[in-house]
C-alpha cells in the first residue's frame, strides 16, 4: 500500500484485494455487541469537507471511531475557509494540530493530490471534483463480490463479472474510480450513457462504451446507476429530465431485462423517479443499503491499512 | 540428514517431529480434561495462524477420549496488538466464535509458540470484547521463555530454552504440509525490521 489513497489507479490488484479482504473481516465485527477496536487509539483523523456530504462524512467518522481514532470534523461552511483561507493554509493548520490522516472532499479535481504534498499524514480522497472517489469504488467492489460470489471469497477478484455503469459519467467521480478499480480486479466494465454525458477521454479508459442501455442489460451481472448531478449541470446535456429517465432510467420493465442473478447498485443519494424508479430502488435486487453498511467497513480497512502499521521507510521526510 | 533437500532441515534444527507433536497434544488434551473437570464448559480458541489447527486437533483428541464435542473457534488478535506500529499494517486473521459464545465458559486459548507474551495479552483484550468467560487458560505447543509480561501457560507441549537471537518455527500439516518444530539461526536485523512474511511462521 502507498501512504495515501488518492486514486483507484494507485491500487495494484494485490492492494485492492488486501483492502477487500480486510473489510470482510472487519464486517464480521459489525455484528458483535462491542464494535469498537483499540487499533488506532491516540491517532487523529481529520474529516476535511469542502463540499456538502452526509453519508461519506458520517461513514468515515463512524469508521475512524470504531477503530478508536480521534475524529475532527471540518466543514467549509462557517469556517475559516468561508473567510477566504486557502487550501494550503488550511492544510498547514491541520498539520500543526498533528493530524495523522486527512480525509478530504473538495470541489476541485486534484485537491487531494495537492494536499498530499503539503501534509505529513496520510491523505484519503473522499471525492475531488469530477475526478475520483476511490473508497466508493472499493465499497462497490466488496458489495459486488459478496452478492454475486457469496462469502469466503478472500483473495479472489471479480474476474469475468460484467458491470454496466449507467448515466452521468462525465460528472461522476464514482464512475471513474469504479472503472479503474473494477477493471484492476478483472471485471468487464461497460459505460452506458448519452454521448453528451461521456468524457472526451473515455476512449483511453479500460472499458467499453454504449449509447443503448436496453441492449446492455441482458449481458450485465451488475448495473450501477449514477446520480444525475443537477448541481453540476451548467449546460443542457439532455433535452429534459423526463426524456433522460425514459432512455436511461431504470424502471421495473428495464429491470426485467436483467439476468436472474443480476444486482442493481446506486452510490446515493438517489433521485427517485429520475435515474432509478422507486420500486427498483426498494426491490430485493437493489444493494443500496448494503453499500452504505459496506462503506463503513471499507473505510475502516483503508484507515487501518494506512495508519495501523509502521510508517513505511523512506516516504516520510 | 537425508540426501534429498529437506524443507525442515533447511530452516534449522528440528527439535520436535510429527510423532512428538502428536504425543504432546495428546497429553495436553488429557490435562485439559483433568483441569476442566471433564471439559463440559470448555471452549477452545486458536490464535491464527497456527493456533487454529492446534485447537482443532486438541478438540478432536478430546472428542476421541471422552466422546465429547468441545466447541472450537478462532480468535484473531491483530487489531489488539501493541506492536502494530513496529511493522507495516498486516492482513487480518479470522475470528470465529463457536455457537454458544464464551460467556460463563472456560476458554482455553491455544497458540503455537509462547515468547514475549504480547500475543496472549492482546488475546485477553480481544476476548474481553467478545464476552465474559468464567476462566481463561492458555495452551501452547512450545514455551521458549523470554517473557516480557507477567503471563504463563497452563498447558505446555515442550519447554524450549532458547536464545533471543534464535527463531522458533512451528510447522503444521494443515498450513505447512508437514509437522515439526524447528530452531533456526538468528534472523538478520534487516529482515527483522521489515518484519516480513518469514516472521509469520510461528513467531509468538
Amino acid at each position: 500500500m502507498k501512504r495515501h489513497l488518492i486514486s483507484a489507479a494507485d491500487l495494484s490488484r494485490d492492494d485492492a484485494l488486501l483492502i477487500l479482504d480486510t473489510a470482510e473481516e472487519l464486517g464480521r465485527i459489525a455484528d458483535r455487541p462491542i464494535k469498537k477496536l483499540p487499533t488506532l487509539r491516540g491517532r487523529t483523523v481529520v474529516n476535511l469537507f469542502f463540499e456538502d456530504s452526509t453519508r461519506t462524512r458520517i461513514s468515515f467518522e463512524a469508521a475512524a471511531k470504531r477503530l478508536s481514532a480521534d475524529v475532527i470534523n471540518f466543514s467549509a461552511k462557517g469556517s475559516s475557509v468561508a473567510k477566504g483561507e486557502s487550501l494550503k493554509d488550511t492544510a498547514l493548520t491541520l498539520e500543526a494540530m498533528g493530524a495523522d490522516a486527512v480525509v478530504i472532499r473538495h470541489g476541485a479535481s486534484g485537491a487531494a493530490h495537492r494536499l498530499a504534498g503539503w501534509v505529513r499524514g496520510s491523505v484519503v480522497n473522499a471525492g475531488d471534483g469530477t475526478h475520483e472517489h476511490p473508497t466508493q469504488a472499493l465499497l462497490d467492489a466488496v458489495t459486488i463480490r459478496r452478492r454475486l460470489r457469496g462469502p469466503g471469497q478472500d483473495g479472489r477478484g471479480l474476474d469475468g463479472v460484467r458491470v454496466t455503469i449507467v448515466g452521468d459519467v462525465l460528472h461522476s467521480r464514482v464512475a471513474r474510480s469504479n472503472v479503474l478499480l473494477l477493471s484492476t480486479l478483472g471485471a468487464q466494465v461497460t459505460l452506458a450513457a448519452p454521448p453528451t454525458l461521456l468524457p472526451l477521454a473515455v476512449g483511453s479508459w479500460p472499458c467499453s462504451v454504449s449509447y443503448d442501455l436496453d441492449s446492455e442489460l441482458p449481458k450485465s451481472d451488475v448495473v450501477m446507476m449514477l446520480r444525475v448531478q443537477r448541481e453540476r449541470m451548467n449546460d443542457s446535456y439532455f433535452p429534459s429530465v423526463r426524456e433522460y429517465s425514459r432512455r436511461y432510467g431504470l424502471d421495473a420493465t428495464r429491470m426485467a431485462l436483467l439476468p436472474e442473478h443480476a444486482i442493481v447498485m446506486h452510490p446515493g443519494p438517489m433521485n427517485r423517479g429520475v435515474e432509478i424508479a422507486a420500486d427498483v430502488a426498494d426491490s430485493p435486487r437493489s444493494t443500496i443499503v448494503e453499500q452504505v453498511a459496506n462503506g463503513v467497513t471499507v473505510r475502516m480497512a483503508v484507515l487501518y491499512l494506512l495508519l495501523g502499521g509502521a510508517e513505511l521507510p523512506g516516504v516520510s521526510q | 540428514m537425508c540426501a534429498a533437500p529437506n524443507p525442515v532441515a533447511r530452516l534449522g534444527l528440528a527439535v520436535l517431529d510429527a510423532e512428538e507433536i502428536r504425543r504432546a497434544l495428546t497429553r495436553i488434551a488429557h490435562e485439559i480434561l483433568e483441569r476442566t473437570h471433564g471439559g463440559d464448559e470448555a471452549v477452545l480458541l486458536g490464535i491464527p495462524t497456527r493456533g487454529v489447527p492446534l485447537a482443532r486437533r486438541l478438540a478432536a483428541r478430546i472428542g476421541e477420549f471422552e466422546r465429547l464435542d468441545v466447541p472450537c473457534g478462532s480468535l484473531d488478535v491483530t487489531l489488539h496488538r501493541d506492536d502494530l506500529r513496529l511493522r507495516p499494517a498486516r492482513a487480518l486473521g479470522r475470528t470465529e466464535l463457536p455457537v454458544g459464545g464464551v460467556d460463563g465458559k472456560t476458554v482455553v486459548l491455544v497458540d503455537d509458540v509462547l515468547y514475549s507474551g504480547r500475543t496472549v495479552r492482546a488475546a485477553l483484550d480481544a476476548l474481553t470484547d467478545l464476552g465474559r468467560p468464567r476462566t481463561v487458560q492458555l495452551a501452547v505447543l512450545v514455551d521458549r521463555g523470554h517473557r516480557e509480561l507477567p503471563i504463563r501457560a497452563d498447558y505446555v507441549g515442550k519447554n524450549l530454552p532458547t536464545s533471543q537471537r534464535e527463531t522458533v518455527r512451528v510447522l503444521l500439516a494443515e498450513v505447512d504440509d508437514t509437522d515439526a518444530v524447528v530452531i533456526g539461526p538468528a534472523r538478520d536485523a534487516k529482515n527483522d525490521a521489515t518484519g516480513g512474511a518469514s516472521a509469520s511462521g510461528g513467531q509468538a
